[in-house]
């Protein structure tokens, strides 16, 4: 398979998860929407990695992959938080920084 | 060659089916089942690209633990229905419009772009191509720092859950419970021959 196939689904992918984080309402479903997208640009990055015959595409995919495991438990601590405040699990009602 | 192209087709299908799955879905227990299809379709796309490592990464890692602690929360937290934004209509409309748009633009970049090699199934590659010794060998030479970073990284989001998510009133209870002890213990002193209801009448006594 020619690497363009990979890259324009790869774009394919960031495109829905972009539309998913703009139509959700729910955290934890567009924390999962920014998992595609940053899966989205991987697949990218492997790709590209893949038409320049290197490996280096690879390690950034990897390290990428640690920044959204980061990503990810910080934003399920936050909405542990929230159910714990008793607080609506809804990005809209949520608009202030005070803690 | 053809068996690749249908295994990029179902691959692919699968990842694009999941990632629809993830939007689209009411019940957010189902959106994390999708986005595991959808992670293991992108798994079987990056073998195609002579990643393994990372394939076998991406399955274990993300398929398997961080989808766990996803599936953990959607059940700490009820995982309730949620309408897809039913009030506010322009979002509801715009959302898809910008995602269309954003598709389009990095379409025509991608397919317009002068990157010659793009068309090709890329340079042949020898065996340890993507292995984990490749990987690793440049992780510990090349990308040393990126690597420590990561680690840091880690750590200090590990750290940082456990803050977030602890309960807020943690710090008093110890405080307030020695409190209950001291007035138990005195009240215990006070009428040793009636323990039991000494201690219980004391601690009324006392804390109110």
């Amino acid at each position: 398979m020619n690497v363009e196939w990979f890259v324009v689904l790869s774009a394919l992918i960031f495109a829905i998860g972009a539309a998913g984080v703009l139509t959700r309402r729910s955290p934890l479903v567009i924390l999962l929407c920014l998992e595609l997208m940053l899966n989205a640009g991987n697949l990218a990055l492997i790709a590209f990695s893949r038409m320049h015959g290197n490996g280096d595409g690879q390690v950034f995919a990897l390290i990428v992959m640690v920044v959204a495991a980061c990503e990810v438990v910080i934003g399920l601590g936050i909405i542990v938080a929230m159910y714990r405040r008793r607080m609506a699990i809804d990005v809209d009602s949520v608009s202030e920084l005070r803690g | 060659m053809f068996f690749e192209q249908l295994l990029f087709f179902v691959a692919g299908i699968l990842a694009l089916g999941g990632a629809f799955g993830v939007v689209t879905l009411q019940n957010q227990f189902y959106s994390v089942l999708s986005l595991i299809a959808h992670l293991l379709g992108l798994a079987v796309l990056f073998l195609l690209l002579r990643a393994e490592f990372l394939a076998a990464a991406q399955v274990v890692v993300y398929a398997g633990a961080v989808m766990v602690l996803y599936l953990f929360v959607v059940a700490y937290i009820g995982g309730a229905d949620e309408p897809v934004r039913p009030e506010s209509g322009v979002l509801r409309v715009l959302g898809p419009v910008f995602a269309l748009v954003l598709f389009l633009e990095l379409a025509v970049a991608v397919l317009g772009s002068s990157l010659s090699a793009l068309d090709t199934t890329g340079p042949e590659v020898g065996e340890g191509f993507g292995s984990p010794a490749q990987i690793g060998e440049l992780l510990l030479n090349r990308f040393l720092l990126p690597f420590e970073a990561a680690s840091f990284l880690l750590l200090v989001a590990a750290v940082g859950a456990v803050v977030m998510a602890r309960k807020r009133r943690g710090l008093e209870e110890p405080e307030s419970a020695l409190g209950a002890i001291e007035v138990a213990k005195s009240s215990l002193i006070d009428d040793p021959e009636q323990p039991g209801r000494g201690a219980r009448g004391g601690t009324a006594g006392r804390a109110y």
